[in-house]
């Protein structure tokens, strides 16, 4: 009876899957007991050498030229590059073959909100055993910390999303208003932009996990705490409460396009005006390159607005990392593809294809901070970039059960966007859901 | 349902000329004509309904991504690109479009084709021989008919996963054989069509089983082979949820799952937006489908048995 498919039956079944995905968490329990195992950096080469074939799970499309020149270097490798899905489908596919035990890839695409989980559950290899930690200062400061976790070093850092603000300066000449450095003078942007043109919208947003977070950790909130199976969750604080209220005078004045990121209308809004303004990560621009080709000369990009004037406090957004599953059989060649990849040549391969790197070097190097951007009327758009990268608060956790977390958003926090709700309560409302869920999967959980 | 449906079809047919002399005797014409105005804008509704999608894809296949995003969802942007976005959907990302093509052929060939033909044998197993166990049969496959496969494709997963036949066809062509529904349509039609008659005089004048089955009942059951045929097609050719979990090497991905792939890809970093190859793509889907439905439903509607017994 499988093929007499009914949308509703394909909704309980995702479901199924994804509570088969999310009933995992919690039982890996008690940090580093396994003896830390050293493989000298002698047997990843080797294993290079050798060869064998490799299976890599990814969306990300400009590994597709990576793997071409891994090849090219190591011709007895043969890398099957496989897009399993993008973000939560390919984590249900990779945590449903982890319980299968088989199919496993040997490297995976995991973006850095979801790696505690995997990390967590032991469900990804250490990679301090080849000498990963020693990588400390090759990427910059906020990817690497999100790499790490009890301990251990749990992928390598592939690209960064250090955010800044993408405007439409056409549209902001026209109306003559100033580009905001505050997220107060942002308010008052969008006050000024409604007035003088009601279609218009400062920014768009119905509610967005990944981008709140991003603000409360800007803001010097620090709404999660982890320490392996101990767990804060805790949205009172000062920088989550500055974010709330802030964000609550912006819903409650209709400031903000009822349009949700990545969808049609979105791109269109982003083209035609109805959307001046982007807060977002440094690898946004290929996105307007080739999905906003109307933009084009009409953008440009500034520091993010900041929470305290003159300040200078930045933000990750997005971001992945590649790692590898414990069950690989092929560990030590699978870091021999992480370190080409993420940290040797694959890097300016990534550059080139309109990625944004996570290593220091390259964001410091004079071609890459030199770099004119067409779309954006010929700005070094880079340097933005990467000052933004070095202003990212430090002690940013995400909780190892975020990817579950991000996806109850929309049903706690989101009401403030579509109801009455008042953001405060709808950010209580998501700290008390995921506190339930993560004691639920055996965390211990303080408020 | 649908058999009945295709006999009523059938049947209606039949007599509709006779009908159709009724009509034309005036005083009944009026009252027929006043009572079908309402069901006529009934019936355009549902049509409208049913015909607008339709329409939005094959006006949005014809606009380049630009012209998607800027022009009138419902007219024809003035840039008209069907040609060149049929070319671009052919040759995106090295031709993937038409390997999942020849996939999605590959699994309805085998999957549907196969299930229907389980189906008619078990069907007129069931229907024309008696053999013990049977009532338990009938018991099993009712069951079966209201389990959603959905339910069942988890632990399908994790079975495959163990025999090592994930990320294969065969993942998605083996549970595609399995049709409950399609097992009862063919019961039930097998033992309304072949009159029992026939195949005792069949089997008086020599025939040997096989030959019962193949040359004197088969042709009988053709509007019912037709219909399970049609129904299996559609739930292999749209099937989603079986590949999605089953498959993860785009090499063997179907078109259903192929074109979801390139719709997220506008919404990760870096990705390009696609947004009119996917329009395109599922316009050029759906095509087959439609010809399926329109080469097919003929034989619907022939109801060979019809004066073939005299009782």
């Amino acid at each position: 009876m499988i093929k007499t498919l009914t949308r509703r039956g394909l909704l309980q079944s995702s479901a199924v899957a994804a509570a088969l995905a999310l009933g995992f968490t919690a039982c890996g329990g008690g940090g580093n007991a396994a003896p830390q195992q050293t493989v000298s950096s002698d047997a990843v080469e080797q294993a290079l050498q050798k060869g064998g074939k490799l299976t890599v799970w990814a969306w990300d499309q400009s590994l597709k030229k990576v793997a071409e020149g891994f090849e090219a270097k190591y011709p007895n490798v043969d890398v099957n590059l496989v897009n399993a899905g993008t973000g939560n489908d390919q984590y249900t596919a990779l945590q449903n073959a982890i319980s299968a035990g088989s199919g496993v890839p040997d490297v995976a695409q995991i973006e850095y909100y979801a790696l505690p989980q995997f990390a967590l559950s032991k469900s990804l290899a250490d990679l301090g055993q080849f000498g990963a930690a020693d990588l400390d200062g090759t990427f910059t400061a906020g990817p690497w910390s999100s790499v790490r976790a009890q301990g251990g070093v749990y992928g390598l850092p592939m690209d960064s999303g250090p955010m800044a603000l993408f405007y439409n300066k056409e549209l902001f000449d026209k109306h003559g208003i100033a580009v905001p450095t505050t997220w107060d003078e942002f308010l008052e942007a969008g006050r000024a932009l409604k007035k003088a043109d009601p279609k218009a919208y400062i920014a768009n947003d119905t509610g967005d996990a990944g981008f709140t977070t991003s603000m409360i950790w800007q803001a010097g909130g620090k709404p999660y705490q982890v320490d392996g199976t101990n767990v804060g969750v805790n949205f009172s604080d000062e920088g989550s409460t500055k974010f709330a209220e802030t964000w609550q005078k912006l819903i409650d004045e209709d400031l903000l396009a009822p349009i949700s990121s990545w969808s049609d209308e979105w791109y269109k809004g982003l083209g035609n005006g109805t959307i001046a303004t982007l807060s977002t990560g440094a690898w946004m621009p290929g996105n307007l390159v080739s999905g906003v080709a109307d933009g084009a000369g009409k953008w440009r990009v500034a520091p993010l607005p900041q929470w305290e004037k003159g300040a200078t406090s930045s933000s990750e957004n997005g971001g992945s990392s590649l790692a590898i599953p414990a069950a690989s059989s092929q560990a030590a060649l699978a870091y021999g593809f992480l370190k080409y990849s993420n940290v040797e040549e694959g890097v300016q391969t990534r550059i080139d294809g309109g990625a944004f790197p996570a290593t220091s070097k390259d964001l410091a190097s004079e071609k890459f901070q030199n770099t004119q951007f067409k779309y954006f009327g010929g700005q070094k758009a880079n340097q933005i970039f990467a000052e933004s990268a070095k202003n990212v608060p430090a002690g940013w956790s995400y909780l190892p059960f975020q990817v579950y977390a991000n996806s109850i958003f929309n049903d706690t926090a989101g009401q403030a966007y579509v109801s009455g709700t008042k953001l405060k309560d709808g950010l209580t409302d998501w700290q008390k859901a995921s506190v339930k869920y993560g004691t639920d999967q055996g965390f211990t959980v303080k408020e | 349902m649908s058999v009945q449906t295709a006999a009523r079809h059938g049947s209606a047919g039949a007599s509709s000329p006779a009908r159709f002399r009724t009509t034309l005797r005036p005083p009944r014409t009026r009252r027929r004509s006043r009572r079908s105005v309402a069901l006529t804008l009934l019936m355009g509704l549902v049509l409208l309904y049913s015909l607008a999608p339709l329409f939005w894809l094959l006006v949005n296949a014809t606009k380049t991504q630009d012209g998607l995003l800027n022009s009138f969802g419902l007219w024809f942007d003035a840039d008209f690109a069907l040609g060149d976005n049929i070319a671009r959907t052919a040759t995106y990302d090295g031709g993937i479009f038409l390997r999942w093509f020849a996939n999605t052929v590959l699994y309805v060939v085998l999957g549907a084709g196969g299930a229907t033909f389980l189906a008619v044998l078990g069907g007129y197993a069931l229907a024309k021989f008696d053999f013990p166990g049977r009532k338990a049969v009938f018991a099993v496959v009712i069951g079966a008919v209201a389990i959603p496969g959905t339910a069942l494709a988890v632990p399908t997963f994790l079975m495959f996963s163990q025999m090592g036949l994930t990320n294969t066809p065969w993942a998605v062509i083996i549970p595609s054989l399995i049709s409950p529904f399609g097992l009862y349509l063919m019961w039930t039609f097998a033992s309304e069509a072949i009159p029992t008659e026939i195949m005792e005089s069949a089997r008086i004048d020599g025939a040997s089983e096989a030959r019962t089955f193949f040359q004197v009942c088969l042709p009988l059951l053709t509007p019912g082979i037709v219909t399970v045929l049609l129904f299996t097609m559609v739930a292999t050719w749209n099937n989603y949820f079986l590949p999605l979990i089953m498959l993860k090497n785009p090499d063997w991905y179907p078109l259903t799952l192929g074109l979801n792939a390139w719709n997220a890809q506008a919404a990760t970093a870096g990705g390009e937006a696609i947004f009119n190859l996917v329009i395109t793509g599922s316009l050029l889907t759906i095509l087959p489908l439609i010809a399926a439905f329109l080469l097919l439903q003929r034989y619907w509607q022939s109801g060979l048995s019809a004066g073939s017994v005299k009782e």
